[in-house]
């Protein structure tokens, strides 16, 4: 299985080709990609220095754009895939049904990967990528048993690339509106959720407290850990109960699942985190690296050392971990 | 313009959707639309009791579309899908990739739900290729979007039909767990249909008691409803061809009757002391935040 790295800059793309990422992922510095934070992504010249280091040294590199354009800003996110193409990316990460088509059509030489925001969630909607866009790759969404993930590997048209490790969304990727609801911004319409811009913390007298666009997301005792306030994780009140109505704050871990994910078939792990710093990117794909060496070494005997795991909490969103949607108890 | 009702988001018992359904049939509507989109565990009406229900309200005069759900996780969520797009009575809409895919392959001719991420024109026009006869416009778009969608030439001169959803909780997201279970400490796959508790969605408030979201099983909706009754002459305008209506626990006869007489040019006359209003929203028509009221 290849190890999938996220570079949200570019010593954090140069950290994973050190590590031995097999592919590094990017987005340049604008709405098209799902990632859009302020300081964060490539401009062309960056993004002309990270392919070149990573080709030189046999990594790949793919370059997301998996927002969806809406009419105004077409030739914006047209351009962003003329410009990659230009670049020499390894393959377009795209979600849009209508860019999907104009890459296909443009530039039928580079590879198209539909991204986890194309929320294809079976074989069937595979098909109907595949047939049209000729993708050759698709991310699946967070949404999946292990079972149906297996299900879908049986049967997809298509190469399957599955999130391992970061984040964890909560929602069926691609089709969740809840931080356009609060703020104006979403995933789909320009790469946000919960958006910085958006976001106040305040000390009041019932504790720190956090607010996206006004409306209250978190309230932390002194003794409590605060964390970035990302609506889905959240305390909230539903029937006088308070507590995180959606989820916690956690981070995906699927270390132990990797022998399982290799006899599917699947044939990529994907780390989230492209927000995050190289120092991150450099220790997760390091200990991705040691994981999916030693499961092509040993087989059947693969088991996660418990330094991998401490390293993988301490990186986490609040020092927890779960399987999440692989699990059948997290549903 | 014409009215739908779109499907039933919430898990009713049998005999009140029923019940619901047959006042239905002598509102001012011209579409209704049947089915399960949210769970595939909420299972009080067989396949074959929708499709009675759809030959019922057919007959009254009704148009009835098919709705697919709109996560499809499993072997049997596919199962149940084919069983839909194969009917052969009754148009479809698809509410997510897979069901275009099975869709278009047998050439039919289908809508697309608001879950179907059609956000400009290429996409329209790609999916009507296959045979998308309608669009109903993903819920976090505004009317300024929507004009320019429609204002591009391979759209204005087609026969796509555009449906916006104008009234209602609007769905938000979809996951794999349950969040009503959840709160009520089941699992998902021993929920005790604990949903059907709620007719109306379950709320979820900010911790300053603000209406947030609302929990819908796996479906997560908006905190309070959207309503675009006063724009129903602006939509007529653009070229919208349906406003979708979606059924909730509330007098839906009075709410159906209002848009009536909206599309019918009449100035809907409305109480200065209803809450109800008060706390409707309407933000993404501006472009703006979903739960503001412009």
């Amino acid at each position: 299985m290849e190890l999938v790295c996220p570079a949200g800059s570019l010593p954090a793309l140069k950290a994973a080709v050190d590590q031995g990422a097999d592919a590094v992922y990017f987005g340049f510095r604008d709405h098209t990609n799902a990632r859009q934070f302020a300081g964060l992504n490539f401009s062309e010249r960056r993004a002309v220095s990270g392919i070149d280091y990573a080709h030189k040294r046999g990594t790949r590199v793919f370059c997301a754009i998996n927002t969806y354009p809406q009419p105004g800003g077409w030739q914006q996110w047209t351009e962003a895939v003329d410009r990659a193409a230009e670049l020499g990316v390894d393959a377009l990460i795209l979600a849009d049904m209508g860019l999907l088509a104009y890459a296909a059509e443009k530039h039928p030489q580079v590879a198209r990967h539909l991204s986890v925001q194309g929320s294809a969630t079976s074989y069937e909607a595979l098909r109907f990528y595949h047939r049209e866009f000729g993708i050759r790759r698709a991310v699946l969404p967070r949404v999946l048993s292990l079972k149906q993930v297996g299900e879908v590997a049986a049967h997809s048209p298509v190469e399957l690339e599955v999130f391992a490790f970061g984040s964890l969304c909560i929602m069926a990727e691609g089709r969740c509106s809840l931080s356009s609801y609060l703020t104006d911004e979403s995933p789909n319409k320009c790469g946000a959720c919960s958006p910085a811009k958006a976001v106040r913390w305040q000390e009041t007298e019932q504790g720190l407290e956090s607010r996206l666009n006004n409306v209250l997301i978190d309230r932390y005792q002194p003794h409590e850990p605060a964390g970035y306030p990302t609506l889905c994780k959240g305390r909230f009140e539903v029937n006088g109960e308070v507590y995180h109505a959606i989820e916690e704050p956690t981070s995906l871990n699927t270390l132990e699942l990797l022998p399982e994910l290799r006899d599917m078939g699947i044939a990529a792990v994907k780390i989230e985190g492209r927000q995050r710093s190289p120092a991150y990117t450099r220790e997760v794909a390091d200990v991705w690296r040691q994981a999916l060496d030693q499961l092509e070494r040993g087989v059947g005997t693969f088991r996660p050392q418990t330094g991998w795991e401490q390293r993988l909490d301490e990186l986490s969103e609040g020092s927890q971990t779960t399987l999440g949607a692989y699990e059948r108890r997290w549903r | 313009m014409r009215l739908s009702l779109g499907p039933l988001l919430f898990f009713w018992p049998r005999e009140r959707l029923l019940d619901f359904y047959s006042q239905a049939a002598d509102w001012p509507v011209d579409i209704i639309y049947l089915g399960e989109t949210v769970c595939a565990r909420r299972r009080e009406m067989k396949p074959d009791d929708w499709l009675g229900l759809a030959r019922e309200l057919e007959q009254a005069g009704k148009s009835v579309v098919l709705s697919t759900q709109a996560l499809i996780e499993s072997e049997a969520d596919l199962r149940q899908l084919r069983r839909i797009v194969h009917n052969d009575e009754f148009l479809v809409e698809a509410n997510d990739q897979s069901a275009i895919q099975l869709l278009s392959e047998r050439g039919q001719p289908y809508v697309a739900g608001p879950s179907v991420n059609i956000y400009n024109a290429r996409t329209l026009q790609l999916l009507q290729r296959h045979g998308m006869s309608r669009w109903c416009m993903p819920v976090e778009l505004s009317r300024d979007t929507l004009a320019g969608i429609l204002d591009d030439p391979s759209i204005s001169e087609s026969a796509v039909e555009t449906e916006v959803f104008a009234w209602g909780h609007l769905p938000l997201a979809w996951s794999a767990r349950c969040f009503t279970a959840r709160h009520h400490g089941l699992p998902k796959d021993q929920c005790e249909f604990v949903c059907q508790q709620y007719p109306g969605g379950l709320p979820m408030r900010s911790q300053e008691s603000r209406d947030v979201f609302t929990l819908n099983g796996i479906q997560t909706m908006s905190g309070t409803r959207y309503n675009l009754l006063p724009e129903v002459a602006d939509m007529q305008r653009m070229g919208v061809s349906v406003a979708r209506i979606s059924p909730e626990d509330t007098d839906m006869e009075a709410v159906v009757r209002d848009f009536d007489r909206a599309r019918n040019g009449e100035t809907v006359e409305r109480d200065p002391l209803a809450l109800r209003e008060v706390t409707d929203c309407n933000g993404y028509w501006y472009g703006g935040a979903g739960m503001d009221r412009v």
